[in-house]
């Protein structure tokens, strides 16, 4: 096989055997502990810190870079820890740039931000090396508790009542548990199947069982869970992928981006998978700009990501535009597909640029077609098998307070459920606060003592 | 370009920057670098008597405080004085002084506390060409236990009496350093002064324990498992040493008695600010250990345009600040303040909040949005919120006109008054 970038089609191993490795190394290297010490040395330690008001599960930053600077990297990842269990992946995933590196005050003051992401991927690392889990688990409740969704909202739920002394059941749809930190992040943001460490380290609690291939209307069904579990817990994700809704969509090598991702992210030599010489991604999410950086990072030898509305409304955040845009990606904005041409398989994408009014986004006339042998649909994931009985809010399944759904003993969390941004940060904060919920729901007046 | 030119005691220097005795003067090779890179002067690590020289630590002699960033802000040292012979050193200090006839070189002296030692060693140092001595009674460690350094420092009646045999015994200027390690600076200097001494020179080091190794349980630096304490230098001094200067400057026995300041001289700013408090010219030392020689480069353009923007001759800045050095009975407490926050400047990390809500008087209001406020009716002008603040100039002191009334005391601004004419002061109606 001696395909090239300019070999037309979709076709595998473009690049030679070494560039692989390079180009799916880690994205964001981790701080060696010079690096740390700097970097935490820069911390202001500030009063009700605007970092951790924005970061969704209220980590205390100023603290934990403290205790980095201190020299107890350790005691760093637990305070992490103890308010996000997936502190690690979330240090590698978080768009920290719109969060709590966006809030510090060193923002403000010289466009320049303490480096709250990789101090806390230092501290977590530190930890997490020792393989210690530093948190012990509460004596046994007896109670028995259903967790669907092993994503980052199931993980979180199920970690924080396994440490309250109950019993977790962790079932999950796929041959793994770790969800979209398994199957729909880009590749060069948890190297070294960090994924899988990760949840193994944070079933050392113990009292969690996983049963994988346990899927929700096929394997499983709520009432069932209901019946043998005191509670459950939703975390399912949003597993539908929305349409294009443009002629030709059913062509060959017009794939959702998420089954390219999660394909990418479970192959073990990524110079057999096949790329398109000229890629076309549709959508201006952060799936959007997984598929279209992986697909370049593959050997396409032109990718374009191609948005309906403007920058400013892009999912994207701009640290990830340029992520992108460093990589060869060509990013064009307010044009939405109308056609896929080709005969049987796609040729190209006729695409007409777009108007905002009043009345919403409408086409123009103008049109323009991109040469593409391979297309990802990125425009957007919805939520698919909702039991009967469950209220919805929106496209969502609709929620009270910490995650309480309209089922009486039934909690959701996570893209599934009402609120929030679809994020992995927030999951984990939403099935962190519905374990809680669960707890004292279980326990009554007990469940303050066990806090 | 300011001129620079500096007669401290009569010995002249092309500037007022003199490296202080220490391990960066122990050697020719160094000193003839230092004068390369454009010191004025430099005091010669300090000489004992003649025969087999002392002997140092061979592990660790140096131990550090840091900042952020290991910023180095103190350094200790349990170094001992020149541990080569006599006799080289002088060769050398002979060669250098022919070399660098422009250049101030003083040589530091600690021989045992007998009029002979210091009658033999004097006529040496004499025939070397040196411009002058300073009298080594500071040094805090090791030298003190043999009855010399410190221990000479802290009995006033020693130093008056070392410093009269040496103007005895020589004709060149003698500066007498005085240590830190002792309860009123003026007895010291006041001693010197009885016997005769041209300057004094303040400080030498402060008796420190940097840190304590958490594992073995010793003092840092730890040598094989034991420590001793040391003598603690470099920025972190500098306000004791400002204070210490200052009390000298400003005694009416000792005003007028040239100083040498030294202690922590970092910067050109720091140089100023001896000067102004009564400092005929400065001494510098953890400075150059830190950075290097080059240091004195960004000394003299910094004074030098200093000097030039004020119009003034570096003889007006010495000793300028020094009459409004006063005692606090003599402060004027109707000089009421407030404190202002600049809203543009803040960068509302809460740290003037936190520490004046936790640590002082509640004068800061943390409103809707991280908008930081102050209230006049709490705020006592303390300046903690400016201290801990991030941002140069973010927080300031407004002073409240005079008929202005002040919000947190319900009286009006009046003309200056101080304590000792205050109603709450028992000695007041003693008062004329």
């Amino acid at each position: 096989m001696s395909n090239t970038q300019l070999t037309p089609g979709v076709v595998p191993g473009r690049l030679a055997r070494g560039a692989y490795g390079d180009n799916f190394a880690d994205m964001a290297p981790p701080l060696d502990a010079h690096e740390a010490a700097v970097a935490a040395d820069r911390c202001y330690f500030c009063h009700d810190a605007p970092c951790t008001v924005a970061c969704p599960t209220s980590i205390d930053v100023p603290l934990f870079i403290r205790q980095i600077a201190t020299g107890t990297a350790e005691a760093a990842a637990k305070t992490i820890l103890s308010q996000n269990i997936l502190g690690g992946m979330c240090a590698r995933v978080c768009p920290t740039e719109t969060l709590c590196e966006e809030a510090c005050v060193r923002e403000a003051a010289e466009g320049k931000p303490v480096e709250i992401g990789r101090l806390q991927r230092f501290a977590t690392d530190r930890l997490m090396a020792k393989g210690a889990m530093p948190f012990a688990r509460a004596a046994a409740t007896g109670r028995r508790i259903a967790v669907v969704g092993a994503g980052p909202a199931g993980l979180s739920a199920a970690h924080r009542l396994a440490m309250l002394g109950h019993d977790v059941t962790l079932y999950d749809g796929r041959e793994k548990a770790g969800g979209l930190n398994e199957y729909g992040i880009a590749a060069y943001k948890a190297v070294d199947d960090f994924a899988q460490s990760e949840v193994a380290w944070l079933m050392q609690i113990g009292g969690i069982t996983v049963k994988t291939g346990q899927r929700l209307g096929h394997e499983l069904s709520l009432e069932g869970l209901s019946g043998n579990f005191d509670a459950v817990f939703l975390g399912i994700g949003l597993t539908g992928v929305n349409a294009l809704r443009a002629e030709g969509e059913e062509k060959s090598h017009v794939r959702d981006a998420v089954d390219f991702i999660s394909e990418l992210r479970q192959t073990g030599d990524l110079s057999a998978l096949p790329v398109g010489r000229d890629v076309v991604v549709i959508g201006g999410g952060m799936t959007a700009v997984d598929a279209a950086v992986q697909s370049k990072l593959l050997g396409a030898e032109h990718v374009t990501m191609v948005y309906r509305r403007g920058e400013a409304q892009m999912g994207a955040s701009e640290y990830e535009r340029e992520h992108a845009a460093s990589k060869g990606v060509r990013i064009i904005t307010g044009a939405a597909p109308v056609r896929v041409i080709g005969e049987g398989a796609v040729t190209h994408v006729e695409f007409a640029y777009t108007e905002e009014g009043p009345g919403g986004l409408t086409l123009t006339d103008h049109t323009f077609r991109l040469k593409a042998d391979q297309v990802f649909k990125a425009i957007g994931q919805t939520l698919e098998g909702v039991p009967e009985g469950l209220h919805l809010a929106g496209r969502k399944i609709a929620v009270t307070g910490p995650g309480r759904t309209s089922v009486k003993g039934v909690w959701a969390g996570g893209d599934c459920a009402q609120g929030g941004d679809d994020l992995t940060v927030t999951a984990v904060a939403e099935g962190r606060d519905a374990a809680m919920d669960i707890h004292a729901a279980l326990m009554g007046h007990q469940a303050g003592a066990v806090r | 370009m300011a001129d620079l030119t500096s007669d401290f005691v009569g010995i002249k220097s092309p500037n007022p920057f003199w490296l202080a005795s220490a391990p960066p003067t122990d050697k020719e090779y160094n000193v003839r670098r230092a004068f390369e890179a454009g010191w004025g002067g430099v005091v010669w690590k300090t000489l004992g008597e003649a025969g087999p020289p002392v002997v140092n630590v061979n592990g660790p002699r140096y131990g550090a405080v840091y900042g952020a960033d290991r910023r180095l802000l103190g350094l200790n040292n349990i170094e001992l004085i020149t541990d080569r012979p006599l006799e080289v050193n002088l060769r050398e200090i002979k060669a250098v002084k022919r070399d660098y006839p422009d250049r101030a070189l003083v040589v530091s002296i600690m021989v045992p506390c007998e009029e002979a030692a210091w009658k033999a060693i004097l006529p040496l140092v004499e025939e070397t060409g040196a411009d002058g001595i300073e009298l080594n009674f500071g040094c805090p460690h090791g030298m003190s236990e043999r009855g010399m350094g410190s221990a000479v420092g802290q009995v006033p009646e020693y130093v008056e009496m070392v410093a009269r045999w040496c103007k005895a015994n020589t004709r060149m200027p003698v500066i007498v350093k005085l240590t830190p390690n002792i309860s009123n600076i003026l007895m010291p200097a006041e001693a010197a002064q009885r016997g005769g001494a041209d300057a004094v020179s303040l400080i030498n080091t402060i008796n420190s324990i940097t840190s304590v190794d958490l594992d073995l349980f010793a003092p840092e630096p730890t040598i094989d498992g034991k420590g001793s304490h040391g003598g603690y230098c470099g920025p972190a001094v500098k306000p004791i040493a400002l204070s210490m200067v200052s009390e000298i400057a400003r005694h009416a026995e000792t005003r007028g008695l040239p100083i040498s300041g030294i202690g922590g001289v970092t910067t050109w700013r720091d140089a100023a600010e001896f000067l102004a408090l009564g400092a005929g010219n400065v001494q510098v030392c953890t400075a150059a250990m830190t950075y290097g020689f080059k240091v004195v480069q960004e000394m003299i353009s910094g004074l030098s345009d200093y000097l030039d923007a004020k119009e003034m001759a570096l003889s007006d800045l010495v000793g300028r600040a020094v009459p409004n050095v006063t005692d606090w009975q003599y402060l004027n407490l109707n000089y009421v303040t407030k404190a202002r926050i600049d809203q543009d400047a803040c960068i509302k990390c809460g740290r003037c909040y936190a520490a004046c809500e936790d640590t002082s008087h509640q004068a800061i209001w943390m409103k809707e949005g991280r908008v930081f406020e102050v209230n006049d009716a709490e705020c006592v002008a303390c300046n903690l919120c400016v201290d801990v603040c991030p941002v140069e100039d973010c927080i300031t002191m407004e002073r409240l006109e005079q008929g202005a009334t002040d919000p947190r005391t319900g009286r009006v601004v009046g003309d200056y008054a101080n304590w000792t004419t205050h109603p709450n002061n028992p000695s007041a109606t003693a008062a004329e």
